[in-house]
């Protein structure tokens, strides 16, 4: 296992850090389209809700796999050259923006309406109500489910690995293929992952509990 | 304080971890019963071969069989081996699969288009080499990529398959270009279509059967390695092994080889079928 890590260094590293940045590029991205969606799920203008549940059941029914051979292969063609870390990562983005838009939306609906009545009762506008007295609250109470979003957003962006988008898993395949050692590569990188997930994880756990009153 | 503890435990379970996992990695291979004895038992010889690959190993979705040149060898290797009622099994794999699959013990043999290379001599044995293929080009028709020379540029990208023998080579003959690698033969041809890659590298003999499937592609710059293809059998098979090569030689020797060879390569374009024959 230390044979792997010293040897193929390099690669890890340029792993890890496709890895990252595809992670948090789609963390990032994935939360705003979540929460737009999850704000159209709960207008009161119907076709904006019908619009919020079709992009929802859509992406979150279809295999991530699927989505990011699509932008893989069909949008080079038609649309626009886009690389497999590009691919990938858009991917990525919009199929875990399904998920999270989800959870915010039960995060919002879980707030008290009596919140949203009484800002717009004191002059709030909807949108003012919205932003500052509906979605923090909301967000307080959604951090658990949203912290295991992202941690499944981290290990899910392996899916790079089957469009050459470098990441982890795309190293680990190389690694394995290249030392013929299929183990002890694998391994390794379940430890590379773990670098990542288990500090998100211990992150968020902080998080929910400096917000808990 | 709270705050160290929290971070000394977590570091902990990390290590400990890595511990357990090194420890489960240096565990010894199952196979290491003699696989010859167990066919002649079973009457059964389990080989491993791709079924992605045209003209070697392709799966027929018709009655699901797998067909091909390295199928054929195989059957023909089975009945020399275990008698005229010896059964082949075979088991699909990939470039990425078939050592680990090997090593487990679920393939007694591979036979899946795989080049006898040194480094892959540490880890299994091979057999005589059964086929001489050479790496290559495939490109779209019109492309400016003629050769391998044409590849050794910044910024172009060539696509590959995961464990390939081929992949390694472009980086010793065109250094500068960038290799994708992707998981199988079906994916690197869409890939290739989709315009991700300038030119699709493996051996010639997959890369004729891809030409012929795909009309608008074809296969350029000549072979500029030598690609000689061998069964591949565990470490410490000996017995098996010779049997091996001996029914090699034997289907050499009676014609075998070359009714089969020309079965699939006889009318493929740009093959030379005088000179692979035996």
């Amino acid at each position: 296992m230390i044979y792997i890590v010293t040897h193929y260094w390099s690669e890890l590293v340029q792993g890890i850090g496709y890895t990252l940045l595809s992670s948090v590029i789609a963390l990032v991205f994935s939360t705003i389209i979540g929460t737009m969606f999850a704000i159209f799920e709960v207008l009161p203008n119907k076709a904006m809700r019908v619009i919020g549940r079709v992009y929802i059941e859509i992406f979150r029914n279809i295999p991530l796999l699927v989505i990011a051979m699509f932008f893989y292969v069909i949008i080079p063609l038609y649309v626009a050259k886009i690389d497999g870390f590009t691919a990938g990562t858009i991917g990525l983005t919009i199929y875990t923006s399904s998920f999270i838009a989800e959870t915010v939306r039960a995060g919002i609906q879980s707030v008290d309406p009596g919140q949203m009545e009484g800002a717009r009762a004191n002059g709030m506008t909807y949108w003012q109500a919205m932003s500052k007295i509906v979605l923090p609250q909301a967000f307080k109470i959604i951090i658990p489910p949203l912290g295991n979003q992202f941690i499944n957003l981290v290990k899910n962006s392996s899916v790079l690995a089957f469009v050459a988008g470098f990441d982890l898993m795309y190293q680990a395949n190389s690694i394995a293929s290249l030392s013929l050692d299929t183990i002890n590569s694998y391994m390794v990188v379940g430890v590379f992952y773990l670098v990542i997930t288990l500090p998100l994880s211990y992150y968020m756990r902080h998080l929910e509990k400096r917000l808990a009153n | 304080m709270k705050k160290l503890k929290r971070i000394t435990s977590a570091l902990g379970i990390l290590s400990l971890l890595v511990i357990v996992l090194t420890a489960c990695g240096s565990r010894k291979s199952l196979s290491q019963q003699d696989v010859l004895q167990n066919d002649r038992a079973n009457n059964t010889i389990t080989w491993g071969v791709k079924a992605d690959t045209k003209l070697f190993g392709l799966m027929d979705v018709k009655d699901n069989q797998v067909k091909g040149f390295d199928v054929d060898i195989a059957k023909a290797v089975t009945k020399r081996v275990l008698g005229k009622n010896g059964h082949a099994k075979f088991v699909q794999v990939t470039s990425q699969t078939r050592i680990p699959l090997l090593k487990n013990g679920n393939i007694d043999a591979i036979i899946a288009t795989m080049t006898i290379t040194p480094e892959r001599e540490k880890q299994v044995d091979f057999s005589q080499s059964y086929f001489d293929a050479g790496q290559s080009l495939l490109v779209k028709e019109g492309s400016s990529i003629k050769s391998v020379k044409d590849l050794n540029k910044p910024g172009t990208k060539v696509l590959g398959v995961t464990g390939a023998n081929s992949v390694a080579n472009i980086k010793k003959f065109a250094p500068k270009a960038r290799v994708l690698e992707l998981s199988d033969y079906a994916q690197a041809m869409t890939a290739l279509k989709s315009g991700q890659g300038a030119a699709l590298t493996t051996d010639n003999g997959i890369l004729y059967g891809m030409a012929t499937q795909n009309p608008g592609y074809q296969v350029v710059g000549g072979a500029f390695t030598k690609e000689p293809y061998g069964i591949a059998i565990n470490k410490g098979q000996g017995d098996f092994k010779a049997e091996v090569n001996k029914a090699l030689k034997e289907i050499e020797a009676d014609g075998t080889y070359n009714r089969i060879l020309k079965k699939w390569f006889g009318n493929v374009p740009g093959f030379d079928y005088k000179e692979a024959a035996r």
